[in-house]
């Protein structure tokens, strides 16, 4: 009798449990929330929490958001999308900030057929052979050609020194892409006179300074995490290095103004969105909505979660399917999508072609300097 | 800038990291000296100082330097607890399960640190006394570069002094010998290890804070590299050797700054440096640079 009860008891769940998943629509969430890139993936999750609060059913049927910390972390990034697939269920993706991270999840993603959405990862290798992966963010090949264009143009900088982070794809990526761009513009081969690379998790920075202050660059390109950059620039300043820094997306967290302090000053990086410029009907939705919520301006990498979650149920919606293949196709078809970060179309890779924003460290904030559109 | 002093440069920049290992160092190789015990939650007390000394300065009306000095005091303190906990139910038990106890140990404040400071760095309070840059010739110095040495240098003739001059620390040396014989001649071992473990602790918060005023960014898994780093420089030195502590930090910062410095291309290999210092050191002369041979009495 005992075994009969639990056996309905059992079925009695089962049926529950499938009866559940056919009405809430599950997305997973891969994101570092600790570890050394934990302000970006916070900033990214906030912009996705927004967004299912405006938005939290498709179809008429509930969204439920899971969300999985990996740890910034190449590992438990492969764990974290492997759990999200197998035990979540869930019907798509979103993540990572790092390219790193995403690229470690790229395969996984692909082999299951659950169809991904970056916000934030720039590095081209993300998407690349890999229909199953799509991103609402710029490339680095344009990113790095865009701070190429401002050390050229607007510093008239003739020499510059890269110091990169050889554990971050994204890092090495837009490095390189900076030094072609930077050769091709000045026309000199010998125009980037040092390469020095580091460790994420390095502290100490001197070494590396040192020899780039031997050199004296009109610039130093150092795109990394922001709290290793904001960290080498502390000690740049402290070496008497007083050139430009300029980096990338990463630089924009409030870590990289408390930790760099008043060395930072002057920093100037590219990134994908400002408060202070919105650039469609939907960024002015987002920022009221983000103000509202946690009572500040917002970043790039909260509207760029806001776009990657908005884009998803838009294209459900309009497939009138949350099956995943259906997703996928959905999403390789996107275009003129209104996001908050700009109007998307993603290209043959799953790649948002979008203007770039350079932004400046004036007065312990970040100042809006100019708009780049794609060339 | 000339040939010389960008090699200047990097000496001083060397001297800087290789005193702050130093530093750090001494707290771990004296609790193994006096307990033969690898207290692996060093790197993770460590920590905890750091972040007291954030907490302390950033919310309470104290002035700085007395944050300073409370929070090592507090450190301490939770260095004791730690103990009680982690490692006296332990006593007596294969020094292997001790080991492991310190592992858990450093995991569970790893975690700790995470839920209660949250995964997000934060920027440490430089007192702007520290901050100052001081330029000779083409050199630049920053001011706490000349701090890191002096302290580290106190520290060690202090401690020094202490456990050859004082009664305690002749209890601590008794110790070090033999624990039975020790409580034999009276001595009170519950006392003489909380003493140790305290001035341990105290160390590591010391030497955070020398940490955070040099490196500003404060995450719950920031004491794990340099507690290992650390713990290299104390076997380099020989293990339960404060003399030799302070010689393996400064060969370990000078070896790093040089390999960056010189082979610009190997410097992602720079904490495989220290690794491989490490096994070397074992290979060739496991009682480190400056330990005395171990002659195991039975």
């Amino acid at each position: 009798m005992k075994r009969i009860a639990g056996l309905l008891l059992l079925v009695f769940v089962l049926a529950m449990g499938a009866s559940a998943s056919a009405e809430v629509i599950k997305i997973g969430v891969f994101e570092p929330m600790t570890g050394p890139n934990a302000a970006g993936g916070e900033m990214t999750v906030e912009g996705i929490e927004l967004a299912l609060e405006l938005r939290g059913e498709v179809l008429g049927r509930k969204v439920e958001i899971i969300v999985v910390d990996n740890k910034s972390d190449k590992v438990e990034a492969a764990n974290a999308v492997s759990r999200l697939i197998e035990r979540e269920n869930v019907v798509a993706i979103i993540g990572s900030y790092g390219s790193s991270l995403s690229m470690a999840a790229g395969d996984i993603v692909n082999k299951a057929k659950v169809p991904t959405v970056g916000c934030s990862p720039t590095n081209p290798l993300v998407t690349l052979n890999n229909p199953y992966y799509f991103r609402v963010c710029f490339i680095d090949p344009f990113q790095g050609t865009v701070m190429a264009n401002y050390a050229v143009n607007e510093l008239g900088a003739k020499t510059a020194a890269i110091i990169q982070d050889v554990t971050q794809d994204y890092s090495v990526g837009l490095s390189k892409y900076f030094v072609d761009a930077f050769r091709e513009l000045t026309g000199d081969r010998n125009s980037i006179v040092e390469m020095s690379s580091y460790n994420t998790g390095d502290q100490d920075f001197t070494a590396q300074l040192t020899n780039v202050k031997n050199k004296m660059p009109d610039v130093v390109f150092a795109p990394g995490n922001y709290g290793e950059s904001a960290l080498l620039i502390r000690q740049a300043r402290e070496l008497g290095i007083d050139v430009p820094f300029l980096g990338g997306d990463t630089w924009e967290a409030p870590e990289f103004l408390t930790i760099g302090g008043v060395a930072v000053e002057g920093a100037v990086f590219s990134t994908h969105f400002t408060a202070e410029a919105p650039v469609t009907e939907e960024s002015e939705v987002f920022l009221a909505a983000y103000r509202e919520k946690f009572g500040r301006e917002a970043n790039a990498f909260a509207a760029l979660g806001y776009d990657a979650y908005m884009l998803i149920l838009d294209v459900i919606e309009k497939a009138g399917s949350a099956d995943s293949q259906a997703i996928r196709d959905g999403l390789a078809a996107t275009e003129g999508f209104v996001g908050a970060t700009g109007v998307i179309t993603l290209d043959e890779n799953g790649d948002a072609v979008k203007s770039a924003v350079i932004n400046q460290v004036d007065d312990g904030k970040f100042i809006y300097l100019t708009t780049v559109e794609p060339f | 800038m000339g040939d010389v002093s960008i090699f200047l440069q990097h000496m001083t920049n060397g001297v800087s990291l290789g005193s702050l290992y130093a530093l750090i160092a001494i707290g771990y190789t004296m609790v193994y000296g006096i307990l033969r015990l690898i207290n692996f939650a060093h790197g993770d007390i460590f920590m905890l100082g750091v972040y007291l000394t954030y907490y302390g300065v950033t919310y309470t009306s104290l002035p700085w330097w007395l944050v300073f000095l409370l929070a090592p005091l507090l450190t301490g303190i939770i260095g004791i607890l730690l103990e009680r906990v982690a490692y006296k139910p332990l006593r007596g038990s294969a020094r292997i399960t001790i080991l492991i106890s310190a592992i858990g140990a450093s995991f569970l404040l790893q975690n700790l640190g995470i839920v209660i400071f949250g995964g997000r760095p934060r920027a440490f309070p430089v007192p702007q006394m520290l901050n100052h840059v001081v330029r000779v010739g083409g050199v630049s110095i920053n001011f706490v570069t000349f701090i890191i040495p002096a302290v580290t240098i106190l520290l060690l003739l202090g401690l020094t002094y202490f456990t050859t001059k004082t009664k305690t620390g002749l209890a601590m040396r008794a110790l070090s010998k033999d624990y039975e014989t020790a409580s034999l001649m009276g001595i009170d071992i519950n006392r003489i290890i909380s003493i140790t473990f305290f001035m341990g602790s105290f160390l590591a918060a010391i030497g955070g804070i020398l940490w955070g005023s040099r490196y500003p960014q404060l995450m719950p898994l920031m004491g794990s590299m340099p507690g290992l780093k650390s713990f290299i420089a104390a076997v380099v030195g020989g293990i339960g050797n404060i003399t030799g502590a302070v010689i393996g930090g400064f060969i370990l910062g000078l070896g790093e700054i040089m390999l960056v410095a010189f082979l610009p291309r190997l410097s992602g290999y720079r904490d495989a440096f220290a690794f491989v210092l490490l096994i070397i050191i074992l290979l060739v002369k496991p009682s480190g640079l400056m330990g005395d041979k171990v002659t195991e009495k039975v």
